[in-house]
């Protein structure tokens, strides 16, 4: 059984439709690669996986370990093992990072009939993440994403996901912003994590993550639709090419 | 945020929306013939064996209420209010004279034991961890004057606190055991002829607290009053004088809620302090008396005059309030500052839901040299509330070098909702220096889905947004009512977001 997979997936945002029958299979353990020019829907994709609102699904299947996406509320989808990097981390002034990881951590716990961690086990276990990613101690004391550096909301986004443990991980656009220095921690974060059970998708406009990344599969989407899969060479023929030769594919 | 899960937690378990204080408590109860006059305001002071000076003093802010009309340039709006048509005193019937709180009427003992107020001398309030380095709370106490109606039930911790020197008791009990204190002071701050609710107060007022602390104390607890109503049609009526002798130092805590009632509740009090040289006075208000139904029916006009005379050089007095209940609050809790190098400090959470109407903010008068005064105002207002913001920052002549910092912010939750900042800056002299920083923001989706997004609930996350946009104000209240302020707020932003 894939982990995700996603069928003839349509979806409309105030009436107008974005994506017009979307197909794509990512199983356990894989990284796939979703590239494609901006205002090809790969944003909108994060999204509808996840569950924001504001978007109306007219027809397809979404399935996440076999069940069904759609009946689930966004945090159920979380607690389930589905975490989203986002492309604009927001800021949430007054809420210490900590304590934000803490509680976060602890619905998903608690939406999965686990027991939340105690204080000091928590602590040690966000400090050794923390720690791994190069963040300093006092940035979980600030307000979450307040006053960060782009490359600190990336970093924090994936402190994040290192210890929510998740089983699929979207990355939209974690590269944007970054200079070469934090581009090369975070991939060596999201490196740490891959492993046989969990699966990603990354999504991007360039071939450079995917040199620290190295992805099973890439995808081009274009207007809505995957409309050309392959290897890592594909990522590379686009970076010689363009995304033009797909406009008419599309 | 431990608190605010548990207030999920708990909110989950016991469904949506409740306002946990609504009950009522069925005992009979000595009233006043319903309505206003000259003979009620007799009754009032004859039922208290009130000394003839005192009745002259009622009569006389009577009179002035007379020549006055009701205020309507706040940004609240409510039906006219027929004053003949309340009870102005209203107090449980005791079975016998009370020597000890093992006498008081077991219905009214558990009325508190429901709300969470301990009438016993107990030392501990429950849940309550004690900060990191802090002293444990075992040894934390707190005095409580428990007010029900009219008249005070209850006052722990009298003998302890007398020890130190300070005066702990019902005003109406400081009146007949210390008459001249209570002359010396009364009307002081808010005079007979002040604003039209501060008039009715003098006239009828009938309970509250009265607190002296003698020179150089410093106040070995916490005190604490707790205004509760429960008789129907009654309007409360509660005056509270606070004294800060030199160099003296006091923190006091009150705590209001009534009963769940389709008929709107008149709540007109009027809280006097004086903080004489160097001394220094904490006031801390969590305000939850009922808010109305969903549908706007019911609920307290909570119209309130509360201030404060730094009369002393380098005295101090700090506001705190985290105000949620209330169909309606009217309410500017002031600092006049008058002695040279005082201080006046105002931090108010103030949270709408529903159909509420919030008034509020403070004033800050610059009368001496080199006072200084900061507000930090936090309004949230969420449902169909309307939640105003106003402030007044005056320097007069002799003021110099006056120094105010205003932080105003509102939060927005929902798009029927309404905040207003209105502040008033009046500097007459050139060496003031007053600063106004104001800002409107809307809880967003993206925000709220990001938390979502993590695994939170809406409610944990919009407990979450809002508590960190509050949290500034909330580390000024004393820590025990800090977990209980935080937990009320999320009670009352329950169903906020559709």
């Amino acid at each position: 059984m894939p982990l995700l997979e996603v069928r003839n997936l349509h979806v409309c945002v105030e009436g107008r439709e974005i994506l017009h029958g979307l197909d794509l299979t990512v199983n356990a353990g894989k990284v796939h690669a979703i590239m494609g020019p901006n205002g090809s829907g790969k944003s909108t994709l994060s999204h509808v996986i996840t569950g924001k609102p504001g978007y109306q699904i007219t027809a397809g299947r979404l399935l996440f370990k076999g069940e069904d996406l759609l009946a689930m509320r966004p945090d159920q989808r979380a607690a389930k093992g589905l975490f989203l990097a986002f492309q604009y981390p927001v800021e949430i002034p007054g809420v210490t990072t900590m304590n934000f990881l803490r509680t976060a951590l602890n619905a998903q716990r608690k939406a999965r009939g686990q027991s939340g961690y105690s204080t000091p086990h928590f602590l040690k276990k966000a400090r050794t993440a923390a720690k791994q990613l190069n963040i300093p101690q006092s940035m979980l004391k600030r307000g979450v994403n307040v006053g960060f550096s782009g490359g600190e909301k990336k970093r924090n986004e994936i402190l994040q996901m290192a210890l929510f443990e998740p089983d699929l991980c979207i990355l939209d656009e974690i590269d944007s912003g970054l200079d070469i220095d934090a581009l090369r921690i975070v991939a060596d974060g999201i490196n740490a994590m891959r492993s046989p059970d969990r699966s990603m998708i990354m999504i991007t406009h360039y071939q450079r993550l995917l040199n620290y990344v190295v992805p099973d599969v890439v995808h081009v989407m274009s207007k809505g639709r995957v409309v050309k899969s392959g290897d890592k060479q594909l990522a590379l023929e686009l970076e010689a090419s363009g995304y033009a030769q797909f406009e008419d594919a599309a | 945020m431990v608190a605010a899960r548990e207030t999920v937690e708990r909110i989950a378990r016991t469904g949506v929306d409740q306002y946990r204080y609504g009950f009522e408590t069925l005992i009979e109860s000595d009233k006043a013939p319903k309505g206003l006059s000259e003979d009620t305001v007799r009754f009032i002071s004859a039922k208290k064996s009130e000394p003839g000076w005192l009745l002259e003093w009622r009569l006389q802010a009577y009179r002035c209420w007379l020549t006055m009309t009701e205020p309507t340039w706040a940004r609240v709006h409510y039906p006219n209010i027929d004053y003949q048509d309340i009870y102005y005193y209203a107090a449980p019937k005791p079975k016998k004279p009370l020597s000890s709180i093992d006498e008081i009427d077991p219905e009214i003992l558990k009325t508190y034991e429901k709300l969470g107020i301990p009438l016993r001398e107990v030392a501990i309030l429950e849940g309550v961890e004690p900060a990191p380095g802090g002293e444990p709370s075992a040894n934390r106490k707190i005095a409580i004057d428990a007010v029900f109606d009219s008249v005070s039930v209850a006052t722990t911790f009298k003998a302890e606190l007398k020890k130190a020197g300070v005066i702990f008791m019902p005003i109406s009990e400081a009146i007949r055991e210390y008459p001249d204190l209570v002359q010396k002071y009364l009307g002081t701050v808010v005079p007979v002829s002040d604003n039209f609710f501060a008039r009715l107060n003098s006239a009828v007022f009938s309970d509250g607290s009265f607190v002296y602390v003698p020179p150089g104390v410093r106040c070995p607890m916490e005190l604490s009053t707790y205004f509760r109503i429960n008789e129907r049609n009654t309007g409360q009526f509660e005056r509270t004088l606070i004294i800060a002798d030199k160099g003296s130092h006091v923190s006091y805590l009150e705590g209001c809620t009534a009963p769940q009632r389709d008929e709107n509740q008149l709540h007109a009090a009027v809280v006097e302090l004086v903080a004489l040289d160097d001394a220094e006075i904490k006031y801390s208000t969590v305000q939850n008396w009922y808010p109305g139904n969903s549908e706007g029916k019911g609920g307290i006009y909570n119209f309130v005059t509360k201030r404060g005379d730094c009369r002393g050089k380098h005295s101090k007095i700090s506001w705190t309030q985290v105000e949620t209940g209330s169909a309606i609050t009217w309410k500017y809790p002031s600092c006049i500052l008058r002695g040279d190098n005082s201080r006046g400090e105002f931090y108010s959470i103030a949270i709408s839901n529903g159909f509420q109407q919030v008034d509020s903010g403070t004033k800050m008068f610059h009368l001496g040299k080199n006072t200084s005064s900061r507000v930090i105002s936090k309004g949230i207002a969420a449902g169909k509330s309307r939640n105003t913001y106003r402030g007044l920052v005056s320097a007069n002549r002799n003021a110099v070098g006056a120094r105010n910092h205003t932080v105003c912010d509102s939060l927005l939750i929902g798009d029927k909702c309404g905040a207003h900042t209105v502040p008033y800056v009046e500097a007459k002299n050139s060496s003031a220096t007053f600063e106004h920083e104001a800002t409107t923001s809307k809880i967003s989706e993206d925000v709220l889905f990001y938390c979502i997004q993590r695994g939170m609930s809406q409610e944990e996350a919009v407990s979450l947004v809002v508590n960190g946009f509050i949290k500034e104000v909330l580390q000024k209240l004393p820590m025990e009512f800090a977990v209980e302020a935080q937990k009320l707020i999320s009670i009352s932003l329950e169903g906020s977001v559709g």
